[in-house]
């Protein structure tokens, strides 16, 4: 068990690409921490700095209070499982899940013992003796989940952990792994491109482009407070809405309509300003009848989302989406209102949030 | 400033998996550049110090010799037996390696493009036979091919007492050697055929091309570059081939005696080691000439 | 209609024609090892095989067989284990002047042939009192034959993932307990074939042994069967026939082997 602190990590390719660019972060011991982002963004050259495949061009790794920078892979107590699992196709089941004991010279029978320990817990028990090329996905990641926790490393970490399943395992994959976290309680940090499944697996995430991090939080914290215009676009199944507007006294003019300001920014604001309006179509009610303070236009586009609707207005030339509940939706070409939820619009400056 | 960007996967993180590290990668290269260097440069660089030299087997020279500079160059350039056997040899080239074996192996593999069954693998399976049985084995067999009075070419032909390899020995060794080295090209030739798109040629049947002109206008552009590199590959090969020795051991009278053969027979037969290395030497500079190029367009299509 | 069956007629006379051009040379070496009495005739056998005890009486023609699978797989043991050792490196470390190294090997591979270098090996074989020495010839074989070896080795190894050797890396291995453990049991097959392909690259040769090795007891199967059509007085034909049919074997047998389990992924070297 061991936080994870890292402090100015920075990392340079030779040719001076720079894929990490002075990063601070600390994982607290136990949390199972996502880092989230567009592909390129350097969210697995992170993991693997602090894994120690990749060496850090400035700055440090501190795990569980041990200073690794300097430290090769193997001495750093952690464990990792990678994208594709990295079964060995000529071991069975038994010496995969056995093969960090073997490095570390444990005795045949004990690490067999152990890996059958591991594998029961994980309901692998009946494929011991078979090869990784004779299992499915899901058995092939428990293995490698089995392998991780028969270290009982400091530290996990996983790459894209749920990207070689498919979509309907990886619903219940989410689920199981972070059920596991939550038993072990061992310091976890994953990689993913996918924002649905760090929001729904992380407790706490770093969200990252082109080697920076552009916020840390919680899922909650990230969802409803993008820090920035990019975190905002990224995070979300249904795109917020971000539109250009401008400050007119105690109101903002945006997309050609009347709106208040929002609680976070009041008094924050100077007359004549060029922001961003930031609201999600989740955090808007609709309205079929004019309303004070809200955006006006005809209905575009209907989609149905399943259990709710995603309605597309026609704002003063721009688009702008709300959500809306089943058995409410509007008919296309009608006129429609869309009121944002005060508490949770927010506005950007510069594309920071203010 | 430094800015990052999308690196491909093989190019943006370190290689080195295991953490060999370049002290013990070094380690695991040294052996096998050292076989490399000794055995196989050494020799190389060596053969052009022997050419200054006129080293003989046996007598004074032997025992110590000296350094001619480019006399045995000179010699070579004006000597009627190189000549010989450099027109031989190019006869021997152009005839079974330029037209033999690409026009054989492109023929075969293009009657068979569209089978798959029985006829193509043993049509296959015994040109590549020609080419995997041993060398020695396969020039007796063509030994008792030829044979003048009981040879079955001759009983086939109906004219016992023909003298293949003392009559026409260039003849013999052409048509053995493209016998012998057709599988390449047809295997080459095949899979170049199977990478031409199938509805580029239904296109043209479609337009009413005869097969003639399906050849011409779809599949020649598509193996332009093929044919052009196998043909420097196996005309190397080819220049280099030692085994017309097995046949005709170059005779009769140097008249099948090709630049190989002519090296064999005047250094090592001979016991002329100086000028048979200055031949070498103008043999290894053929070689890179037309390897250098081979190299070059085969970098150049990838 | 008419042209459809003249293309027909075609097609098969000159299939046909060529079928006699490929199958013709080859009657003899499967007809008279079992022809009593055999000539350079090919005539239906009478399918004895009294003609193999010629091979029994021959003092050097079993030994020879002996000789070439000697050079043969000791070749390809040295070859196997240096490129694999060298490629293995080369693939997975970015070392200084790798890329001019490559193309180095692949142009000496292509240059440096036999023919090329017969008179300086010769020579400095008898300097250095190397001729007749069955080892020397080996080391030769195999400088020879490593620079593409090594190429092809390398590129194999290449599209081998390193998600495994990270693997074993975090999980503390060693670099040499991570190619012992999971490098060389992943690159098997790459290992078995460019094994095959050395000995059958060896089996065949002849020069090397020709030049290199003067005691007829340490020559391998090319060499003797030279010999023995060369050698004065009449062709003993039993000999050569049974000899050749025996010494063709084992290569054909391999062919076979290599392409039932790999798929003779030969094609001229164009990706299929």
């Amino acid at each position: 068990m061991a936080a994870i602190e890292l402090r100015g990590l920075t990392k340079v390719y030779p040719g001076g690409v720079k894929a990490l660019d002075s990063l601070d972060l600390m994982v607290p011991d136990g949390e199972f921490f996502a880092l989230l982002g567009p592909s390129g963004c350097g969210k697995t050259t992170l993991l693997r700095t602090i894994a120690g495949l990749e060496t850090a061009t400035d700055g440090s790794v501190v795990i569980g209070e041990r200073d690794v920078t300097g430290v090769q892979p193997g001495g750093r107590d952690v464990a990792m499982v990678f994208q594709d699992y990295a079964l060995f196709p000529h071991m069975d089941v038994t010496d995969n899940i056995a093969y960090p004991l073997r490095i570390k010279k444990v005795a045949k029978a004990t690490r067999a013992g152990r890996a059958r320990e591991v594998g029961e817990r994980l309901g692998l028990a009946h494929l011991m003796d078979r090869r990784p090329g004779q299992l499915s996905g899901g058995q092939q990641q428990r293995v490698a989940l089995a392998r991780v926790m028969a270290t009982q490393a400091q530290a996990f970490l996983f790459d894209e952990p749920l990207s070689n399943l498919d979509a309907r395992l990886r619903l219940e994959a989410r689920t199981f792994l972070k059920k596991l976290q939550r038993e072990l309680g061992v310091t976890t940090v994953f990689v993913t491109h996918d924002q649905a499944e760090a929001l729904a697996m992380a407790d706490r995430m770093a969200v990252m482009e082109n080697g920076h991090i552009r916020q840390i939080g919680t899922p909650a914290e990230v969802f409803q407070r993008p820090a920035n215009t990019f975190v905002a676009a990224f995070i979300g199944s249904t795109p917020m809405n971000l539109l250009e507007g401008v400050v007119r006294g105690e109101r903002l003019e945006v997309a050609g309509c009347k709106l208040p300001v929002p609680a976070s920014a009041e008094g924050r604001l100077s007359d004549g300003e060029q922001i961003v309006y930031g609201v999600r179509p989740e955090y808007m009610t609709y309205a079929a009848e004019p309303v004070e303070g809200a955006f006006g236009g005809r209905v575009a586009i209907v989609e149905n989302l399943g259990a709710v609707h995603l309605v597309t207005l026609e704002v003063g030339g721009v688009l702008v989406q709300v959500v809306v509940p089943e058995g409410s939706e509007p008919a296309p070409g009608a006129e429609g209102f869309a009121v944002p939820r005060g508490d949770r619009a927010l506005i950007y400056r510069d594309g920071n949030v203010v | 400033m430094a800015r990052a960007t999308s690196l491909s996967e093989k190019a943006r993180y370190s290689a080195d998996a295991a953490g060999l590290g370049t002290p013990r990668a070094v380690a695991f290269v040294a052996p096998a550049m050292a076989l490399i260097a000794v055995f196989l440069v050494f020799p190389a660089l060596w053969v052009i110090y022997l050419g200054l030299t006129n080293y003989r087997l046996t007598g004074l020279a032997a025992a110590e010799p000296r350094f001619v500079g480019l006399d045995n160059f000179v010699k070579a350039v004006s000597d009627g037996g190189f000549w010989n056997s450099t027109w031989l040899t190019v006869q021997f080239v152009l005839g079974s390696a330029v037209i033999g074996q690409v026009v054989l192996g492109f023929t075969i593999a293009w009657l068979l493009r569209d089978r798959r069954g029985p006829l193509k693998r043993v049509v296959e399976g015994l040109v590549i036979l020609a080419w995997i049985l041993p060398g020695a084995v396969v020039s007796f067999l063509w030994i008792a091919l030829l044979d003048r009075d009981s040879g079955s070419l001759n009983a086939l032909l109906g004219i016992p007492g023909f003298a293949w390899l003392l009559d026409h020995p260039m003849l013999s060794i052409v048509v053995f050697n493209t016998w012998r080295g057709t599988a390449f090209s047809m295997m080459l030739y095949g899979a170049a055929l199977g990478n031409v798109p199938p509805s580029h040629l239904e296109s043209a049947r479609l337009a009413g091309a005869s097969g003639w002109q399906q050849l011409r206008d779809v599949v020649f552009p598509h193996i332009r570059g093929h044919i052009l590199t196998n043909l420097l590959l196996i005309s190397l090969w080819t220049f280099n081939d030692f085994t017309p020795f097995l046949l005709t051991a170059g005779g009769p009278d140097h008249r099948s005696e090709v630049l190989a053969v002519h090296v064999y027979n005047v250094a090592l037969k001979g016991g002329e080691l100086g000028f048979g290395a200055a031949v070498s030497t103008i043999i290894l500079l053929i070689n890179l000439v037309v390897a250098v190029f081979y190299l070059r367009l085969l970098r150049r299509r990838s | 209609m008419t042209r459809f069956v003249l293309g027909r007629i075609g097609f098969y006379t000159l299939i046909a024609v060529l079928l006699a051009f490929f199958t013709v040379p080859l009657l003899w070496l499967a007809a008279a090892p079992f022809t009593s009495n055999p000539t350079y005739e090919v005539s239906l056998p009478d399918f004895t095989v009294a003609n193999f005890a010629a091979i029994l009486e021959h003092p050097y023609a079993l030994g020879s067989l002996y000789n070439s699978l000697l050079l043969a797989v000791g070749t390809a043991v040295l070859v196997v284990l240096l490129a694999a050792l060298a490629a293995y490196a080369l693939s997975r470390v970015r070392l200084p002047g790798r890329d001019a190294l490559l193309y180095a090997l692949l142009l000496l591979s292509s240059i440096i042939t036999g023919t090329a270098a017969m008179v300086p090996l010769f020579q400095l074989a008898v300097e250095l009192d190397l001729i007749d020495s069955q080892l020397g010839l080996i080391l030769i074989l195999t400088g020879g034959l490593l620079p593409a070896a090594v190429f092809m080795l390398k590129d194999f190894m290449d599209s081998t993932p390193k998600s495994y050797e990270e693997s074993a890396r975090v999980f503390g291995a060693s670099p040499l307990q991570i190619v012992g453990h999971v490098v060389v049991p992943l690159v098997r097959p790459g290992l078995a074939t460019i094994a095959v392909w050395s000995i059958a690259n060896v089996w065949g040769n002849f020069l090397m042994p020709y030049l290199l090795l003067s005691d007829i007891e340490k020559q391998p199967g090319a060499v003797i069967m030279f010999t023995l059509y060369t050698e004065g007085g009449q062709a003993n034909l039993p000999l050569l026939s049974t000899f050749g049919l025996l010494y063709s074997v084992p290569v054909v047998l391999m062919y076979l082997f290599v392409s039932k389990k790999y798929g003779f992924r030969f094609h001229g070297g164009i990706k299929r």
